[in-house]
């Protein structure tokens, strides 16, 4: 008995003292739900196979709880079975995510699950998306220091989500930025900004593989510079891995560089952005037998548009870890308000062009000896076209009831290479696009797109059309149709036909649909999943407290 | 038995007060690490408007509907300030892939909105953000007042009414 007396006041004591220093503010609990569920009808003309289980669902939900400087969270998350498209190693049901974080003055520690990116990416991000199947979160313990006025460092070790397991290998980082204008009071006022940053990651996997002597330890560095004046702006960053033989690059023992440049100039009504990407053998996982998304360490963005109309999002760009070399450049013009063609409100004009390529390179038939692969010409295009896009959009608003945008594109899509699909097609094609936008009063609107994609090759034509009344302002409704008329096939000139309606209110968010999806890729980001043909009823809910 | 309760009495009194938690609405916003449209680090607590409202969208620049409701606000930005002093923050939610375009998109916008990024989405996460756009109503005492995810053309006159609330003019 004096034990548990004993227990009692030494529990009150140390929960007084913890309210007292370190839970100092008021609780607070905070949560989201998300539900995804489908019920599949089989329909073998579009490619929707029969699923067993006729029903299957997709749930994340989270909980966090701050309290001063202490937070906590945690994220239950089941797939009674995953819907079709994600990986079947996410069935079942649990909590991939839980972390606790403690703030104090200039330092963070978080121990458990968390997301971390150093720069762009190039040699560390860890990210959840969802919608993409992906959560490469990082276990283990990361901490935030801040020892003087503009420099900040954060240091990283664990080992990496794998469905709902841990990947094999363990990954350590530290990176540093200094912010120079912060550095000194009086460089604050400086017109011109700079930040640089370095960074440097390595990983550990155990090797024992009787052919190849993989190395267990690999690391990667990198460095950013950030320089804004005014309207002007210049961000670089270069990464460098040592040897890295794993799946993706088939083994090689080749080191891999990437380098990213950005330079643009802006003002109000105009903008001018230019970037250069070049990637060789960035591929950087934290187990060397991973394949498609799996543990990923580092993220190689994608240059090119980031295409949200259902048409011109029709063949997307994925990243090429391999190797790849590109340019965009974008120029946004604002008819002023007033001007002839600019009209009342202004007239908003968008042109964009972006062209990706291989790299060029000797292949140099060493697997019997060093095994390196190939060289590469430095500045020298490679002669396999990947991909290129040209876009112009206009946006105008006619009144102050409706606005309309219309968009073209031009684009050329190396199936065999993007889709890894050999003897593919390349796809040219051209797509045109209106959306509009028109209020009969506050609470009644109506959202009409209609889309054209116009190629020779693969399906051929599609038509979309697609319209959305929106009304007592927390309800809607809407149709969608694509059509697959130019396919050569006549039997697969088919309608994908949907209908949706829904409800919202505050974050509260319930969809409901019916129709089919056409096979197709979903691509956040330029990493991408795949999205199978279904046909059937779909429900999501969302919700935040 | 007894004893059993009067244990759990002391366990339950020794529960501060203050660990019943508040949900979203009503509490404070969470401190987080952001970026300046800069580049430079700081943090969410230094968001203040000396008593007035505050409203904080989440937006991307792929984001079509998030694009459409700040371009409606900015319209009627300068009637909004005069009637009740609010400010509206933008968060740009783009990861690393897009993050790169914000600075010359906000400034070809012409916005007057104050934009942080949030490439790691920690500040996404800990307002519970699943979707863009989302919108929230700070009040001027720092508590967050309203919440609405998605935009139709039109939901900027809603908001607007409960700014209006949230300014005690209604």
């Amino acid at each position: 008995m004096k034990y548990i007396y004993f227990t009692v006041v030494f529990v009150t004591a140390s929960v007084f003292y913890a309210e007292a220093q370190i839970l100092n503010g008021e609780g607070q609990l905070h949560g989201s739900i998300e539900v995804d569920a489908q019920y599949y009808n089989p329909d073998p003309l579009i490619g929707a196979p029969a699923v067993p289980e006729k029903m299957l669902m997709n749930t994340y939900d989270q909980l966090d709880y701050t309290n001063g400087k202490i937070s906590a969270g945690i994220r239950y998350e089941a797939y009674q079975d995953a819907l079709q498209g994600y990986d079947p190693r996410y069935n079942g049901s649990g909590f991939p995510y839980k972390y606790i974080t403690y703030k104090q003055d200039n330092m963070e520690v978080t121990v458990g699950n968390y997301y971390e990116q150093f720069g762009s990416g190039l040699i560390l991000r860890t990210y959840w998306q969802p919608a993409l199947g992906v959560d490469n979160s990082l276990n283990g313990v990361r901490i935030k220091y801040n020892p003087a006025k503009g420099i900040y460092l954060k240091g990283i070790i664990g080992d990496q989500r794998y469905y709902w397991t841990q990947g094999v290998g363990l990954v350590r980082g530290f990176d540093g930025e200094i912010n120079v204008n912060e550095l000194d009071s009086a460089w604050n006022n400086i017109k011109t900004k700079i930040i640089v940053g370095g960074s440097f990651v390595s990983k550990y996997q155990a090797a024992s593989d009787p052919t190849y002597n993989f190395p267990q330890t690999v690391g990667a560095g990198a460095g950013r510079v950030n320089i804004t004046n005014g309207g002007f702006s210049f961000y670089t960053e270069g990464a460098y891995k040592v040897n890295d033989p794993d799946a993706i690059n088939s083994d090689i023992f080749k080191t891999g560089d990437a380098l990213l440049v950005r330079t643009g100039y802006s003002q109000k009504g105009f903008s001018l952005l230019l970037s250069g990407e070049r990637i060789d053998n960035m591929s950087f996982k934290s187990d060397r037998t991973a394949i498609k998304n799996d543990l990923d360490i580092n993220y190689l963005p994608t240059l090119s548009r980031d295409e949200t109309y259902q048409l011109a999002a029709f063949y997307p760009y994925a990243t090429q870890p391999n190797g790849e070399q590109g340019v965009d450049g974008e120029v946004k013009y604002k008819l002023p308000k007033g001007s002839l063609l600019g009209g009342k409100y202004g007239t908003d004009l968008d042109a964009e062009y972006s062209v990706i390529n291989s790299l060029d390179t000797i292949n140099l038939n060493d697997k019997a000896t060093s095994d390196k692969g190939y060289t590469t010409k430095l500045l020298s295009a490679g002669q396999t076209h990947y991909f290129q896009n040209l876009t112009f959009e206009i946006q105008h608003k006619f009144s102050s009831d409706f606005r309309l945008v219309a968009q073209y594109d031009h684009e050329y899509y190396n199936m065999t290479v993007i889709q890894q699909e050999p003897g593919s097609p390349n796809i040219i094609s051209n797509i045109g696009i209106l959306d509009g936008y028109y209020s009969f009063s506050s609470a009644h609107t109506l959202h009409v797109e209609v889309q054209g994609l116009q190629t020779a090759q693969a399906q051929g034509n599609w038509a979309f059309a697609l319209a959305e009344y929106n009304f007592g302002s927390d309800w809607f409704l809407g149709a969608l149709d694509e059509y697959n008329y130019g396919n050569s096939t006549p039997d697969l000139r088919i309608h994908y036909f949907t209908v949706t309606g829904g409800y919202m209110h505050n974050a509260l968010h319930i969809t409901l649909g019916y129709g089919k999806q056409r096979a197709g890729i979903l691509c956040i980001g330029g990493v991408c999943r795949v999205i199978p043909a279904s046909d059937g009823f779909t429900l999501s809910i969302t919700n935040s407290f | 038995m007894k004893k059993i309760f009067a244990f759990a009495f002391i366990v339950l009194l020794s529960i501060p007060s203050s660990i019943f938690a508040q949900t979203l609405l009503n509490s404070k916003v969470p401190a987080t690490q952001v970026k300046t449209i800069n580049g430079a680090n700081t943090n969410t607590s230094t968001f203040s408007n000396n008593g007035k409202p505050i409203i904080i969208d989440f937006w991307a620049t792929w984001c079509k509907p998030c694009i459409a409701e700040l371009d409606a606000i900015n319209d009627e930005y300068a009637d909004w300030h005069k009637e009740t002093g609010v400010k509206v923050i933008a968060i740009s939610t783009d990861d690393a892939r897009t993050m790169g375009r914000v600075q010359s998109f906000v400034r070809e916008k012409g916005w007057d909105y104050d934009v942080y990024l949030d490439p790691n989405q920690d500040f996404q996460h800990a307002m519970e953000v699943i979707n863009c756009p989302c919108t929230f109503i700070i009040d001027g005492s720092g508590k967050i007042v309203y919440i609405h995810n998605s935009y139709m053309e039109g939901d900027e006159k809603k908001l607007h009414e409960a700014l209006l609330k949230a300014a005690g003019k209604k």
